[in-house]
């Protein structure tokens, strides 16, 4: 853990930035879906990513750990090439939390072993310190007593607050939210938002692909408006969201808001 | 001769050979996971050699009947190698490719059955591939699989009596020693047709306990 914090910060690309995306292209057969977007990201910054569906915002959230392999340009994230083949993805992985739409907690495992699975399995904590940390992680989010519970008994915003208790677990650095909200009920947005406030507040780095305009208002520090795999528009939340100047992204924001 | 008569008489006899079934059977399956969660794994590789491996054992095997395997195992191999093997080696080598195979596609069926979504989550938080698979894809493809893990169970069992061909005495085979004695084919197939209904039954209702004992959480 120590050494773990004394490391924190360090882990920059060679300009400075946390993540850096030159020149990505990303095609699924004959599908162009990132058709070359450039994207730095600070530490402690927080994108938020938004357009219409198909535009290629979860690819693009996708290749910056590599659950995509990338079929051009180039992505350093920490520090490390990921289109390298000869790094160890699972150790840049580590470092990078990434929450899913649907959750996908693991429904064999209750919700303290879902937290601890990863730490332990790597050997980064013992089982007791991975139980501490997890209840820790647990209060923070809310969700202490459930430790014990397995996910199916669990709420849509419940599961998310575990799938984010889980992916923060290992301590990262960066933290990718790949639509959090968007299979919840209405009423267990705001519970999965306040979470995500509190982490940017900790000063996380954190890309989000979302359709919470209220979010990307209220937390981003700069937004991106993507359509067609292109960069359309970013900016800060006042310039992109408020006075967008591309005719498609106020077309956009006029049916959204 | 009736039923009794013919029970009391052979009863011990059709009871060791149902020993003897059971032991083939069960040695036979213990060696058919191990080659199915193997070759089940390589086929669901993304690597294009391994998954070409596995499909061609999958394919050769279910494309030759376990007759003529049993007959190349004990009569084939020891004529090319001049290693002689024993009926019941004989049967448990021929036995475990085959239901190898039927249940290297179960295993497949099963991983494929686990959302994609599990897979990336586990990766997601720098987990191997292999660990990923070991602690979340396959605890759940398990639970998936049980209802055809049991069904070739029971398969394997009612196989087990085409090695009669290979003279295992197994409990076909040992009706038909006792039928050439007594002439009772009749009423000893009767016997014999109850004595594997009952086992497989009791194996099926002990498969269904275990089944619920596994679900979880729900």
């Amino acid at each position: 853990m120590e050494n773990k914090e004394l490391a924190k910060g360090k882990h920059l690309n060679a300009d400075g930035s946390k993540i850096s995306v030159k020149g990505l292209k990303k095609s699924f057969g004959h599908l162009d879906v990132l058709k070359g977007m450039d994207v730095e990201i600070k530490e402690g910054e927080v994108v938020c990513l938004i357009g219409p569906s198909g535009s290629g915002k979860s690819t693009f959230l996708r290749c910056l750990n590599r659950l995509e392999e990338i079929t051009d340009g180039s992505v350093t994230v920490d520090g490390y090439d990921i289109t390298d083949k000869s790094i160890n993805i699972n150790k840049v992985r580590e470092n990078i939390g990434m929450v899913f739409q649907h959750f996908n907690l693991f429904p064999n495992l209750t919700v303290m072993e879902n937290i601890m699975l990863a730490p332990v399995e790597l050997k980064k904590m013992t089982e007791e310190e991975a139980k501490e940390t997890g209840l820790k992680l647990l209060e923070r989010v809310g969700l202490a007593e459930k430790a014990d519970v397995y996910p199916s008994k669990l709420s849509g915003g419940q599961k998310q607050r575990v799938a984010i208790a889980r992916a923060l677990a290992m301590n990262p650095d960066i933290m990718l939210f790949d639509e959090p909200t968007s299979a919840l009920d209405p009423e267990m947005v705001g519970e999965v938002l306040e979470v995500m406030k509190q982490l940017a507040a900790d000063g996380m780095t954190m890309v989000v692909v979302t359709h919470e305009m209220g979010f990307a208002r209220e937390v981003a520090s700069r937004v991106i408006f993507m359509d067609e795999g292109y960069i359309v528009e970013e900016g800060t939340p006042q310039e992109v969201l408020l006075n967008p100047k591309q005719p498609r992204t106020i077309d956009f924001l006029n049916k959204v808001l | 001769m009736s039923f009794m008569e013919l029970i009391r008489e052979n009863g011990v006899y059709l009871l060791e050979a149902m020993g003897k079934t059971l032991e083939l059977t069960f040695l036979s399956l213990i060696f058919a996971s191990i080659i199915g969660l193997l070759f089940g794994l390589l086929n669901v590789s993304k690597k294009k050699a391994l998954h070409v491996i596995a499909n061609l054992y999958i394919d050769c095997i279910r494309g030759v009947p376990l007759i003529v395997l049993a007959f190349f195992v004990y009569f084939g191999i020891p004529l090319a190698t001049g290693v002689r093997l024993s009926a019941l080696v004989a049967g448990i080598i021929a036995l475990s490719l085959n239901a190898g195979a039927y249940m290297a596609e179960i295993v497949r069926a099963g991983i494929q059955a686990v959302d994609k979504g599990q897979m990336e989550a586990a990766r997601s938080l720098g987990l191997p591939y292999g660990t990923a698979m070991r602690k979340v894809i396959l605890p759940q493809a398990i639970r998936t699989m049980i209802p055809s893990i049991i069904n070739q169970f029971i398969i394997t069992l009612k196989d087990t009596s085409i090695l009669s061909v290979i003279g295992f005495p197994e409990l076909v085979k040992a009706g038909q020693i006792v039928i050439a004695r007594n002439f009772e084919s009749f009423k000893m197939w009767v016997i014999i047709g109850i004595m594997y209904l009952i086992v497989i039954t009791i194996l099926s209702k002990i498969a269904r306990k275990l089944e619920r004992r596994l679900s979880y959480g729900k």
